[in-house]
């Protein structure tokens, strides 16, 4: 298998402590891998890194020869300005940005894609729509429609089915199982450790450092996910700086 | 009758039909960029961005006097600087960019009023603070045109970007490196739109043809290409009753403009069909489903 995403002994991090601290190993292409760990283990700021939204503090994440734009990265949605007036045909038309830029045209064929996009998460006449009036789990198959027409080699979803219920979870797990099909590469940071064993082949369970990385029957045993537990959430303002320390290379 | 009040005095006198142009003008740019501004949450900066630009105006107005020219670079160099480097500021930094743009614009008022204590004798600012459009001449006249064309182009240029950066900034910068150019070009727009305003309503009104249109539009449409066609329309009617009630009263035309925009707001707010408070008192009956 040909190593999709590579991490260099990476450290990622908000002013200089490290959420992320020196991970390495490397994600094939086609895998599809689960990030699991308690809250503040690091997987959104991973996930992050990933994209570019955030330097490292150390170390690198190599991409082969992937541009790190054509990444579709679907964020924790807390992020996004629900109350702008701006309908669901036209938000979701947003995922077809690196394919007709800034000035492209919607042509026919372009909207038949936003509607085909939307009909398969379940949003049939959704299309005018304002975002604003969406409920939380339509919000998140609005979401998922997007990164169906972003069509990415590389996925990577931050706790995609947080406060979904079961039927939406079920409808989007199975657009995961279709990408994987298609073989993609699809991140997922998850808490629901069921959904995981049934659905992810690969885990990284992460504290910071990886915990355990690999086949999930392996990873998520009882003891390593004690001693993810255990990990310290809060940052030492008086901590010394890292031994291991080196400067960011470019990648 | 009605002629008389309404259309005469533009009939009969070249500065009403110079002030009308003027206000045509103004309105057509500023309406946009002032729904932008609100939807940004960021109808406080135009303010503080107004006041920014007063060192610039009052530099040029001491070196040359009443020269439009003068006034106009210094406005736009005093601007743009503070909206840059508030800009640079909020992205390099945890700072957002609201407190950023207020410690900028505070120490460039301050530059202002220092320039003019220091190098001012009795130099008439009532011009620099409330200007005068019932006192535009071809030169002005053409920069304000000018800027408007000038705005309305390049938010057609930067008006995807813009968009998705306001509704998902994450978003954008995930499939794009177009975000932060968009987002100083506005920037630049809300300069040259106050620098616009500046000469027909002075420094302290300058935003009022940005920010109080969009206002009303809020309360009568809900996607955003309606809100710019009536905040163009709002600002287009203020423009103009302003001008006929400050003709026909002592009201100065500046304030008479933001006057009727401010009655228009009003009216909106108490009729307007989306989240008016009449609506709000007596809804419709809720549908089926």
């Amino acid at each position: 298998m040909v190593a999709q995403l590579q991490f260099r002994d990476v450290t990622l991090g908000y002013e200089r402590h490290p959420a992320v601290h020196h991970l390495s190993g490397e994600i094939a292409s086609g895998a599809l891998l689960a990030v699991v760990g308690p809250n503040g283990a690091g997987k959104s700021t991973l996930f992050r890194g990933i994209v570019g939204i955030l330097k490292p503090l150390a170390g690198s994440i190599a991409f082969g020869d992937l541009d790190v734009r054509d990444i579709a990265y679907l964020p924790q949605s807390a992020e996004i300005d629900r109350s702008f007036p701006i309908s669901v045909f036209d938000f979701t038309g947003s995922g077809l940005w690196r394919a007709i830029g800034a000035f492209g045209g919607l042509g026919r064929r372009e909207r038949r894609r936003i509607v085909e996009a939307l009909g398969a998460v379940g949003l049939n006449g959704f299309e005018n729509r304002p975002i604003g009036t969406l409920s939380g789990g339509q919000m998140q198959r609005m979401l998922f429609a997007r990164v169906l027409l972003q069509d990415a080699g590389v996925i990577v979803l931050d706790e995609p089915f947080n406060a979904i219920d079961a039927k939406t979870s079920a409808d989007l797990l199975a657009l995961v199982r279709r990408w994987h099909e298609e073989k993609r590469t699809v991140l997922a940071a998850l808490h629901d450790m069921d959904l995981v064993r049934a659905n992810f082949p690969e885990t990284l369970l992460l504290a910071r450092g990886a915990v355990a990385w690999g086949p999930t029957v392996q990873a998520l045993t009882g003891d390593n996910l004690s001693l993810a537990r255990q990990m310290c959430e809060a940052f030492d303002d008086g901590a010394a700086a890292c031994a291991a320390h080196v400067p960011p290379r470019a990648a | 009758m009605v002629y008389d009040a309404l259309v005469a005095p533009f009939a009969d006198f070249e500065f009403m039909r110079r002030a009308l142009v003027a206000a045509i003008a103004l309105a057509l740019g500023a309406a946009p960029i002032g729904v932008f501004l609100m939807l940004r949450g960021m109808s406080l900066v135009g303010d503080a961005m107004a006041h920014a630009i007063l060192p610039g105006a009052a530099v040029g107005f001491l070196l040359s006097g009443l020269n439009l020219f003068a006034m106009t670079v210094g406005g736009l160099i005093a601007g743009f600087a503070v909206a840059i480097l508030a800009g640079v500021v909020s992205r390099v930094t945890e700072l957002k960019e609201d407190s950023s743009l207020a410690t900028f614009y505070l120490a460039s008022l301050a530059l202002g009023v220092t320039i003019v204590s220091v190098k001012g004798t009795n130099i008439d600012l009532l011009h620099v603070l409330f200007g005068n459009i019932l006192a535009m001449d071809n030169q002005t006249l053409m920069v304000i045109a000018v800027n408007a064309t000038v705005t309305l182009v390049v938010l057609a240029v930067i008006y995807r970007p813009l968009v998705i950066e306001c509704v998902d900034p994450v978003f954008l910068r995930s499939v794009s490196r177009a975000g932060a150019p968009a987002h100083l070009a506005f920037l630049g727009l809300v300069v040259v739109n106050l620098v616009n305003g500046f000469h027909a309503m002075g420094t302290l009104l300058a935003v009022g043809l940005m920010i109080l249109p969009a206002g009303i539009a809020r309360f009568w449409s809900r996607d955003i290409t309606g809100m710019m066609m009536i905040a163009v329309v709002s600002a287009l009617l203020s423009g103009y009753a302003g001008l006929v009630l400050s003709f026909h009263s002592k009201v100065p035309s500046g304030p008479a403009i933001i006057l009727v925009a401010s009655a228009f707001y009003v009216v909106s707010v108490l009729f307007g069909r989306v989240g008016g408070i009449l609506r709000q008192l007596f809804p419709a009956p809720h549908l089926e489903a």
